[in-house]
């Protein structure tokens, strides 16, 4: 976070004072609680959005209908919690006015702000993060007005998805749905039916990204996280970074989120996606704790395409997600570098699915699973090399690290080989940190928690080292703050 | 400096140490040389705070301030620095950044500002160099794929950038060719000075050849049984501890 602000401090330094910001003034609204169309058609109308999308909701409303009606939601997953109640949810909430918010940071819960503290967070930023109403400060509208003009200049688009809807309908309509398809899954429906925003990014053909691009700088629609829709498409030789989340823990009312991310990569273009996803995990005793349904995924269209999904995962209760790449184009690349922590009752069931269609492809997954108190952690990966995907490549290694003996690591690795000349490497150990560590550690001076902290981010290190650099000395942090308490 | 007195430890529910004395003054080494499952390694680690290592009686004080009573991390805030026998691995984190760590963590303990990454750079480099350390060691994992030699070494550099004012030196002697050995020694030898002590724990003369003791103490079934000049370890050489009239399996 400390990284984006000072970014977004020079992209104001650099582009003057702001003259164009503005504060949409929405009054507090919500859709009626639970699931019709009459819902969809109010989301679809508060955004504004063209006949043709609203047509595209329905239609995945229609199919999700269907799956609920027949098998109801996916259970194959190795993780438990109760039935969720479709229709006890509110889809749509518009962001709280500036009158519902805390005044200050007095207000908000210490426990909250002492978690801010140890990531070193500036007192501005928690302001933002704990949701104060911010005033001329730090103005997140001028900042993102101002940096999405140095993007227009290079020709890079950077935007809501629903503004990308109205502005920008024939990269949408090409576009939304050609991953991640409405009936991928039933989480995929619902969200194609309900998503409430996310955000539009294409970049085009020659371009370079002149930064990197984070979801925080759309802070004015945070709030708005729960059904999230994020489409990125690079065109040719082009090259963006994209960060998704951020460390500082994220207290949401809403229990369920299920996004849907689709990468869409050409000839020569790579983009790397960077997640640190901190919802709020739920207390000591397992309640409460966001429940987050996520289906990512990446088509390398072309040749020479890339695509590297790093993730950190610290939050949630439950967390259900495999951000997979499919590898169309000859040479194409995939890989990804995962941490994911379960601390107290948090249970992660995550891993990739890697797809060889094109010849020459490859793809690299590295995956580290942290167990401590109850948690449970899953790594479910697919490795599939298709009959013409000549010469495919993949490296696996897949690590757990166990903290105390109530916990649970599992391994579920998937591999379907189709063409004989595939290299397919697995590697995979479970270790436990030592007694004799952790009392290496506090002979040199490190009390428990730092030592925890040490010794954790030595088993990530593989996986933290293709996170951006600031962002990575905050997930280092953050990788000693969700485990705290879990040892000694 | 070092005051231990009448101490009981047990190890599960076995008594190890079975009231032990021992004295070090400011400025001094001594030396413990003892048979096997003497307690050797239980006084070191119940002198470094180790769990599972129960005080059931006696004192043990640092320059007057009751050790048992802290924690291992305060001990090692304190001064006192353990050379382990068997130096554990730790994988994925470099050398230099465990040093930052602990130099930055027993700072912090002092109520000591930080040391900036261009000053502690500086430290290690010049204790690695002093100890012949290859600089690119310190990039690697603490103590992963390092041989025998390089992780008592490895000790060695750490014990110098910590500076403790007790270092206890468990077996560091124990399976290193004579080059090494000489680091080990000379690592010791660097730390000496007026207001340190040290207490190094071997079975062998050969490094007492290099480490000259002030005392040296003979630990048999948990107590010291004999003390002497550095020319009792030469007599233990001679004649094994049967010459002492100490069963060699005395545990
Ligand atoms: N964790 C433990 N559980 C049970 N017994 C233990 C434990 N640790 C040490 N002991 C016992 O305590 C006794 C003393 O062990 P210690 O390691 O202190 O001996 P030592 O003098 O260092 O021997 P050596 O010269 O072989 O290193 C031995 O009998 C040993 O088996
Ligand atoms: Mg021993």
């Amino acid at each position: 976070m400390a990284a984006t602000i000072e970014a977004e401090r020079q992209v104001e330094e650099a582009t003057g004072d702001y003259k164009y910001g503005f504060i949409t003034d929405i009054e507090t609204e919500k859709a009626p609680k639970g699931l019709s169309e009459d819902t969809i058609r109010f989301i679809s109308a508060k955004k504004e959005e063209p006949e043709w999308l609203l047509e595209w909701r329905l239609k995945a409303f229609a199919y999700w209908q269907s799956l609920a009606a027949e098998e109801g939601e996916p259970d194959w997953a190795m993780v438990n919690y109760p039935k969720i109640d479709f229709q006890d949810i509110y889809y749509y909430a518009a962001p709280k006015s500036q009158e519902d918010r805390p005044k200050s940071l007095d207000e908000v819960d210490p426990e909250l702000l002492a978690t801010y503290e140890k990531l070193g967070i500036s007192l501005d930023e928690q302001k933002v993060l704990s949701g104060v109403a911010v005033d001329v400060v730090f103005d997140s509208v001028s900042v993102a007005t101002t940096f999405r003009e140095t993007l227009q200049e290079a020709g890079v688009i950077f935007c809501s998805i629903s503004e990308a809807a109205r502005e920008y309908p024939d990269l949408m309509r090409k576009y939304l749905g050609s991953v991640v398809p409405v009936q991928d899954n039933f989480y995929a429906a619902l969200n194609s039916a309900v998503f409430s925003d996310g955000t539009f990014v294409y970049i085009p053909k020659g371009v370079r990204c002149p930064m990197e691009l984070s979801t925080y700088f759309r802070i004015n629609e945070a709030n708005t996280g729960q059904f999230e829709r994020t489409l990125i498409i690079a065109d040719d030789e082009s090259y963006v970074s994209y960060l998704e989340g951020c460390t500082a823990p994220m207290r949401d009312e809403n229990q369920l989120h299920a996004a849907v991310v689709e990468l869409v990569i050409m000839d020569d273009a790579e983009i790397k996606y960077s997640t640190v996803q901190n919802w709020y995990p739920g207390d000591k005793d397992g309640k409460g704790g966001i429940y987050n349904f996520v289906t990512k995924r990446a088509a390398c269209r072309g040749v020479n395409s890339k695509v590297s999904w790093t993730q950190v995962e610290t939050g949630s209760s439950v967390t259900w997600k495999y951000p997979s790449c499919i590898l169309q184009g000859d040479n194409s690349v995939g890989e990804f570098y995962s941490v994911a922590i379960s601390n107290n009752y948090q249970q992660a069931d995550t891993g990739t699915k890697m797809i060889h269609i094109g010849k020459n492809t490859s793809s690299t997954i590295i995956s580290k699973g942290i167990s401590a108190g109850h948690g449970q952690n899953t790594y479910r990966g697919l490795v599939k090399v298709l009959g013409g995907a000549d010469d495919a490549r993949n490296f696996t290694q897949c690590d757990s690290l166990l903290l105390g003996d109530q916990c649970g690591a599992h391994t579920v690795p998937y591999i379907e080989v189709k063409n004989p000349t595939a290299q397919i490497e697995h590697e995979a150990t479970t270790s436990k940190i030592s007694e004799d560590q952790l009392f290496y550690c506090l002979q040199r001076g490190l009390n428990t928690e730092e030592a925890v902290a040490l010794i954790v981010n030595g088993f990530c290190r593989d996986v933290m080292q293709h996170l951006p650099m600031e962002f990575a000395v905050e997930a280092q942090k953050l990788l000693g703050i969700s485990l705290e308490g879990s040892v000694g | 400096m070092l005051e231990i007195k009448n101490l009981h430890v047990n190890v599960g529910d076995k008594e190890i140490l079975k009231g032990l004395d021992l004295s070090l003054r400011a400025g001094e080494v001594h030396a413990i040389m003892g048979p096997n499952g003497a307690g050797k390694s239980t006084l070191s680690y119940a002198l470094s705070g180790r769990e599972g290592y129960e005080v059931t009686e006696g004192t043990a004080t640092l320059n007057g301030k009751d050790l048992l009573d802290l924690e291992a991390d305060e001990r090692a805030g304190e001064g006192v620095f353990l050379g382990f026998q068997y130096p554990v691995e730790i994988p994925g984190v470099s050398n230099m950044n465990f040093l930052k760590t602990a130099v930055n963590s027993i700072r912090k303990y002092r109520g000591e500002d930080e040391m900036t990454a261009v000053d502690l750079l500086k430290l290690v480099r010049s204790k690695a160099a002093e100890l012949k350390m290859d600089p690119e060691m310190l990039k690697r994992p603490v103590n992963v794929g390092f041989s025998g030699g390089e992780k008592k070494r490895n000790e060695m550099v750490q014990m110098a950038v910590l500076d403790p004012c007790l270092a206890i030196l468990d077996e560091t002697d124990s399976g290193l060719d004579i080059d090494a050995l000489k680091i080990v020694a000379d690592g010791i030898n660097r730390l000496r000075a007026p207001d340190k002590a040290i207490l190094v724990i071997t079975h062998y003369q050969r490094l007492l050849d290099y480490v000259v003791p002030d005392h040296v103490h003979v630990l048999a079934d948990g107590r010291i049984v004999k003390s002497g000049g550095k020319e009792l370890a030469l007599q233990l050489e001679a004649e094994g501890y049967a010459g002492l009239g100490i069963a060699d399996d005395a545990a």
